[in-house]
């Protein structure tokens, strides 16, 4: 029964069991489904009662340059496993946000926790995966280094497994003796993200996909949901609506400094109308809603049209966006 | 604390893989090269001078300590290249180029980050200073049989010098950017030295208020303090007219020298790295 518990703790975290590994006796395997559900409901029961921190917490967030407002109190929360995706245009503030929770710039006002510590402090950073927004590795480095120097700094004891999982994780495997000065910019940009993974906590990616072509786009897309999977909890700052609109649970639009929108892809999304493809041709009926589909189909059918298909319109993320910013740019 | 050795190991890594280092070491074998080839004609020529019967003066001493002074002022001079190179953009500058962020991410802190950071360039610049300033002697030695007075405390003081001079950089380069940074720490130590010969032009023509002026640089700027008692160390035994005229200099007398000014030495570099840490503990990056 105890293996079963320590194997449904092992499934609830997400770590890989082999086919052996699962060759239980029916015993097992009833004390391998009350494992999991004994962490699940620890976990739900932890979460409810406060005493597993969300993976970031900022509250009333302020930060000023001179005269100018970066962040006018802004509040923000990524959950255990969750993956935030920030919006916003040039300049609104995003970049800071993530800089103040990694602790490379100072808050003016409010708090940044992460994992229950203040950001900036150590206890906070031991938390955290950092990838910047712009950043080089020494020229010197092989890719394997940059990796050995990140598990020294940040404590991790993964040694050369996990520097190969990491490398196999960003397509580099065969460029782990290769120095960073002869890699493409794109294999360099998908090196910070393996470096980011060292540890897996949370992570804070900032513009992660900027110098990457479609194929490595895609490849840190799947890594991101690989990584939701396992239960990693990713704060994730890009301009690619579509690469947001796909792997997070939920998205905070940034202006000036504020959060002027914020929810899941979903829910942020809107009712646009319906459209009927009948022998007429195509027909939106602005207005109307997923509810109102059958009545509509019903009232074509009964005037004698032929329906040949229904489509329910919503707004997408970039029409969310653009009506949140306003067109605004830097 | 193992995180200060792996910062150190960083940092010891990046000097030695830059090309700047590679440019030090060709330029230091080359000095040294010519270096060995002066002191090669300087001692077939001395016996050759004839020094009128009334003038005691030791043209071997003479000879000697005015080719080691030489040596030391390259000595110095190289060491703080390299300190210079290899620390001006250790903050601003690395921030500025991206290199600095993920290192910063992660839990080790700002201060043991720039400790560490001065423990491998001044490890670097140490190691640097001693080997070319003992090949020097050794040199001089072999060539001329003369040695200085003094062999181990100027050679330390020189490293001293080169140690002043990285603080005074890892702190310039928390605020200022990397060119800036560099003019600037070169500015200083060039006002240094010409701060070091009015002191001997002052002390030969017994000019107090620049004797004055010279005494107030050497606190200002104790590299240049370490580096003149380094000089006046070589020759301390010498007496007489050859202890004289080594005085005059401009590789001779030393007018702040001794134990204060080791002491001031060492506090004025913890007190750089005292501000170059609170200054970097309060930048944005």
């Amino acid at each position: 029964m105890r293996l079963g518990i320590v194997l449904g703790a092992a499934v609830h975290r997400g770590i890989p069991l082999r086919r052996d590994d699962v060759a239980l006796p029916a015993r097992d395997l009833v004390g391998a489904a009350l494992g999991l559900l004994r962490c699940g409901a620890l976990h739900v029961a932890a979460r409810h009662s406060g005493s597993v921190p969300d993976a970031l917490v900022v509250r009333n967030l302020a930060k000023r340059y001179g005269s100018v407002h970066a962040l006018r109190g802004v509040d923000l929360e990524v959950g255990e496993g969750e993956l935030v995706g920030l919006l916003g245009p040039n300049g609104a503030g995003k970049s800071t946000l993530v800089k103040i929770a990694v602790g490379l710039v100072r808050p003016s006002g409010g708090d940044a926790q992460v994992a229950g510590a203040r950001a900036g402090t150590r206890a906070a950073r031991a938390h955290l995966g950092y990838l910047a927004e712009m950043f080089r590795f020494p020229g010197w480095y092989t890719a394997d280094e940059v990796l050995e120097l990140h598990q020294r700094l940040a404590g991790s004891r993964g040694g050369e497994p996990e520097r190969r999982r990491l490398l196999e994780l960003v397509a580099l495997s065969e460029a782990a003796r290769r120095r960073v000065d002869g890699m493409s910019k794109g294999m360099q940009q998908r090196l910070g993200v393996a470096q980011s993974l060292v540890g897996e906590r949370l992570l804070m990616l900032d513009e992660p996909t900027s110098a990457l072509d479609p194929v490595g786009r895609r490849t840190v897309r799947l890594l991101l949901e690989e990584l939701r999977g396992r239960g990693v909890s990713v704060l994730l700052n890009s301009h690619l609506l579509s690469e947001i609109e796909l792997v997070c649970d939920r998205v905070a639009i940034l202006l000036g400094g504020e959060v002027v929108a914020a929810g899941s892809p979903h829910e942020l999304s809107r009712p646009r109308g319906v459209e009927l493809e009948t022998d007429e041709g195509a027909r939106r009926i602005e207005g109307a809603t997923r509810e109102d589909a059958p009545r509509l189909v019903a009232e074509a059918v009964a005037s004698g049209r032929k329906v040949y298909g229904v489509r329910v319109l919503t707004s997408t993320l970039e029409d969310v966006y653009l009506e949140a910013v306003g067109g605004e740019t830097s | 604390m193992s995180s200060i050795w792996v910062i150190v190991g960083y940092g010891f890594r990046e000097a030695v893989r830059r090309k700047m280092f590679a440019v030090v070491i060709v330029l230091t074998i080359g000095f040294l090269f010519l270096f060995w080839l002066a002191n090669h004609f300087v001692f077939r020529d001395v016996t050759t001078i004839t020094v009128p019967s009334d003038v005691h003066v030791d043209t071997r001493t003479f000879a000697g300590a005015f080719l080691v002074g030489l040596a030391m002022f390259a000595t110095l001079f190289l060491g703080v290249v390299l300190a210079v190179f290899l620390t001006l953009g250790t903050v601003t500058g690395d921030a500025e180029r991206g290199l600095l962020q993920p290192l910063v991410a992660r839990p080790i802190g700002r201060s043991t980050l720039l400790v560490a950071r001065f423990l491998g360039a001044g490890a670097v610049c140490t190691a640097y200073v001693l080997v070319v300033y003992f090949a020097g002697i050794i040199i001089t030695g072999t060539a001329g049989h003369w040695y200085p007075d003094q062999i181990v405390w100027p050679g330390l003081e020189l490293a001293g010098g080169v140690l002043v001079v990285t603080a005074l950089s890892l702190l310039g380069s928390v605020v200022l950017s990397s060119t800036a940074n560099g003019i600037a720490i070169f500015m200083l130590f060039g006002a240094g030295l010409v701060a070091g010969l009015l002191g001997s032009i002052g002390h030969a023509l017994n000019s107090h208020t620049i004797k004055h002026a010279a005494t107030i640089a050497s606190w200002a700027l104790p590299f240049e303090a370490l580096y003149q008692d380094g000089l006046r160390m070589i020759t301390e035994n010498a007496s007489g007219l050859t202890g004289f005229l080594l005085q005059l200099g401009p590789f001779g007398g030393a007018y702040v020298h001794g134990w204060p000014i080791r002491l001031w030495s060492v506090a004025y570099a913890l007190l750089v790295g005292g501000l170059a840490l609170v200054s970097f503990a309060r930048k944005d990056l």
